[in-house]
């Protein structure tokens, strides 16, 4: 507890933050930041494996091979296909 | 302290990284073949980067007294164009007898296309005829987890494949135990800011065992640490993990998996 707290503190600070930052710019709208904030809400719900969930929640979750690339670079967050 | 430096990517690296690798104590690096940051435009490109592989980067870190090994095929960032690829896998063959090359890798998939499966299944093949050892990369963050899962489908399914001869790098806490149960090695890669970090990497190690895991730092020419691997040490020892452990994991473990190639000497 003594040497991990101050900086996961800190990186909860971060996370507030960014979350204001967003908003304040109006874009908080962006897919990966709803992912982000349904993904922090795992935090609280009192439950084990944190990391573990949190990973599987901002994780595309369809099975099969994508007939085509959408770009050489992962986003961080899942986009579900526009309906 | 001893250690091993299963995945890094030198090429792009200074020789004040290979200084300080070496002063932290690193016994050897092996370094998987990787996408340039741009893709090659023709198969003589390949020939190019696997002779810088199998030639002068060895000679480069010999300078330094660390014995440098590498893993060659097309990256899957670079899989799209079956072509091409094609032609990369028709040329892998004439360097697997080279003195530091360890087996095929680092394959896989990246955005999990069909196109990258293909490859991802040529490579395979081309391992298993070869009798080479095999290292995966998994994708990225989003794609990580269905990445894989695709990845163990296809190894499972190959009759040629064993486990034991493959390791599947950058899991995290939603890939680790599937990669472990299948009886895979698993290999956990340390960045500042993907995959995990020394904190997260320990944890992994606390919860899932030691036996078949190794850690990487995977330094590259992006964000990247060439000493997260002895700073992931200090982790450990700040935990109470004893001196037997560090040296289990970040040395006995890769030695153990990499000795399964007999051209993989230390010590």
């Amino acid at each position: 507890m003594d040497r991990g707290f101050i900086p996961v503190r800190a990186k909860l600070l971060e996370v507030a933050a960014f979350l204001d930052r967003v908003e304040r710019h109006e874009v908080a709208g962006d897919f990966r930041c709803v992912a982000l904030r349904e993904a922090a809400a795992l935090l609280g719900d009192g439950q084990p494996e944190r990391a573990r969930r949190i990973l599987e929640k901002l994780s595309d979750p369809t099975t099969k091979p994508d007939r085509v690339s959408s770009g050489k670079a992962a986003l961080g967050a899942w986009r579900p296909p526009a309906k | 302290m001893r250690y091993i430096e299963p995945h890094g990517h030198m090429v792009s690296r200074t020789t004040d990284d290979y200084q300080a690798m070496v002063m932290a104590g690193c016994a050897a690096v092996c370094e998987p073949a990787f996408w340039a940051g741009f893709d090659r435009g023709s198969v003589a490109g390949f020939r190019d980067y696997f002779r810088q592989l199998t030639e002068y980067e060895p000679a480069r870190s010999a300078k330094f007294l660390l014995p440098h090994y590498c893993w060659l095929c097309l990256n899957p960032k670079e899989a799209e164009d079956l072509a091409l690829a094609r032609d990369v896998l028709a040329l892998i063959p004439e360097f697997l007898g080279g003195p530091n090359v360890l087996g095929i890798g680092e394959i896989g998939l990246n955005r999990n296309t069909r196109n990258e499966l293909a490859v991802l299944e040529d490579h395979i093949e081309l391992a298993v005829k070869y009798d080479q050892l095999i290292l995966v990369h998994t994708p990225h963050l989003e794609d990580k987890l269905k990445g894989t899962n695709l990845i163990l489908d296809r190894l499972k399914a190959h009759r040629g494949v064993k486990p034991e001869r493959v390791i599947i790098d950058h899991v995290e806490e939603h890939t680790i135990r599937r990669v472990l149960d299948a009886g895979f090695w698993a290999g956990i890669t340390l960045y500042p800011d993907s995959k995990a970090s020394p904190p997260r990497a320990v944890d992994m190690l606390e919860v899932c065992g030691h036996e078949r895991i190794w850690l990487n730092s995977a330094c590259d020419w992006g964000v990247s640490d060439p000493l997260a691997v002895p700073k992931t040490a200090l982790e450990m020892r700040a935990r109470g993990h004893s001196a037997e452990f560090v040296d289990q994991v970040l040395y006995q473990n890769p030695v153990r998996f990499l000795s399964q190639c007999p051209k993989f000497l230390v010590g």
